[in-house]
């Protein structure tokens, strides 16, 4: 059962993607990701849209912070953790099982 | 200078509803000489080399284009993120099925009220049952919903029951936005406007409803700006983040830009990017330098503007001036006579003008 609810990030074993309403995109023009909603445009820095795009429905945030790690030298797990309950909190986001 | 971030595209001003708060034009019938599906498709291209992120679609009713998947189509591919804002009137299941293969991203469903008799009436069509089909529709398609609410002296005081039949559609999100005074709504303004204590009614209703509700619908209230100390920062600053086009190529910094006396730009005539870079309609009202006291030397004038370039024209016959709305303004009695009104004065006895369809204003 979906659920918008304000992520327990704790656990990590929620399934985390972006609200039916929002798209991910690159913008050519700008060179830089941007978050899409009907009324809202969010520029992400590049750690954001890596985050983002591993955010299928189907990884686990605990799988998601793992593959983080394997890509980077540093990755501030509470500070992902944050990213997403933030989205999660402004609706940009929904969250599944865990 | 910015890159504008949307393009509102308002694809035919034919419409089957007759709502007295539209903010169309007066003149519809001028518009009837609309793009051919050809020239929309190369404004698409155009607005993404440009910048241009989110596409929405709307009129009139953009339905009644037929060429509107054709249309959603090539926005699809481009990339844009598009928005289909639709009175849902003459959504069937086919339609809509071409549209979701199309790459349509979002719809917004406007209704008028939550009861059929009052819905019917303030659309000028019977329309409420047909609407409330669109929206299940959109949602069994699998489309994220938002219903969209004008407000006003009519509706404002059944919010309540505007919110639990959103909350029965399964909006993902209702926008319960009050009148804003332009074009048709201008008109019609002594009639619409609510009373102070409609407003308080209604904002203490989406409060709770909020707290009740929780996640499930996401309750997005656009303030009346005739009540508010400061005007809105309309459209994000003149030319500087949208830019609409209207059925006949015209283009406009704002929707409700047609009534100024400014020098007319149309796509038939120059690329998108001139008009947004390089015509003296965009840049007339650009950034801080045009403005005059008490804006000019005010700490938000990068905050609201100046406020609404229309609305200071409508009321005072000089857009350069001060939004009459802020308290600051020098002309700010004209809002608060208007204001002082809707309180206290006796009920305005004109009936409310509804908007004809422009295929009547055509001219032979």
């Amino acid at each position: 059962m979906p659920s918008t609810m304000p992520m327990q990030t704790d656990s990590d074993t929620g399934h985390p993607r972006l609200a039916p309403h929002v798209r991910l995109t690159f913008d050519l023009a700008r060179q830089r990701h941007m978050l899409l909603t009907p009324e809202t445009v969010t520029v992400l820095n590049e750690t954001g849209a890596a985050i983002l795009e591993l955010c299928n429905g189907e990884r686990t945030v605990g799988e998601i912070l793992a593959e983080l790690r394997d890509r980077y030298d540093r990755v501030a797990d509470d500070e992902v953790r944050a990213f997403l309950g933030d989205l999660l909190v402004k609706r940009r986001m929904v969250i599944s099982g865990g | 200078m910015d890159r504008p971030l949307a393009l509102l595209a308002e694809l035919t001003y034919g419409c089957p509803l007759h709502c007295p708060y539209c903010s169309n034009p007066l003149n519809l019938g001028d518009y009837s000489d609309e793009l051919t599906t050809q020239e929309w498709q190369r404004v698409l291209v155009e607005a993404k080399g440009l910048g241009v992120l989110q596409l929405h679609l709307s009129g009139g009713e953009p339905l009644q284009r037929r060429d509107l998947v054709e249309i959603v189509r090539t926005a699809s591919r481009l990339g844009l993120y598009t928005n289909l804002i639709t009175s849902g009137f003459s959504l069937s299941s086919r339609r809509a099925e071409m549209l979701r293969a199309a790459g349509l991203d979002h719809v917004q469903i406007s209704i008028q009220a939550a009861e059929q008799a009052l819905a019917d009436r303030i659309a000028g069509t019977p329309s409420f049952e047909r609407k409330k089909a669109a929206a299940r529709l959109v949602k069994k398609l699998g489309w994220p919903l938002t219903v969209n609410v004008v407000l006003h002296r009519y509706n404002i005081d059944r919010v309540d029951r505007i919110l639990d039949m959103a909350a029965d559609l399964e909006a993902d999100r209702i926008e319960l936005a009050n009148t804003q005074y332009y074009g048709w709504a201008w008109q019609n303004r002594d009639g619409l406007l609510p009373s102070r204590a409609q407003l308080q009614r209604a904002e203490a209703t989406v409060r709770a409803t909020r707290g009740r509700l929780g996640d499930q619908m996401e309750i997005i209230y656009v303030v009346p700006d005739y009540y508010s100390r400061y005007p809105k920062p309309c459209m994000g600053g003149w030319g500087r983040r949208e830019l609409t086009v209207v059925p006949n190529g015209d283009v406009l910094p704002c929707p409700t830009a047609h009534a100024l006396p400014l020098p007319r730009v149309s796509v038939r005539e120059h690329p998108l990017a001139w008009i947004w870079e390089r015509s003296p309609l965009f840049q007339r009202f650009r950034g801080t330098g045009w403005m005059p006291d008490p804006c000019r030397s005010c700490d938000r004038r990068e905050a609201d503007f100046g406020g609404c370039r229309c609305q200071a024209f409508q009321l005072t016959g000089d857009a350069a001036r001060t939004d009459p709305v802020c308290h600051l303004s020098p002309d700010h009695g004209l809002v608060a006579a208007a204001v002082q009104a809707a309180n206290h004065g006796p009920p305005t006895q004109t009936p409310l003008a509804l908007r004809p369809h422009p295929r009547r204003l055509r001219k032979s």
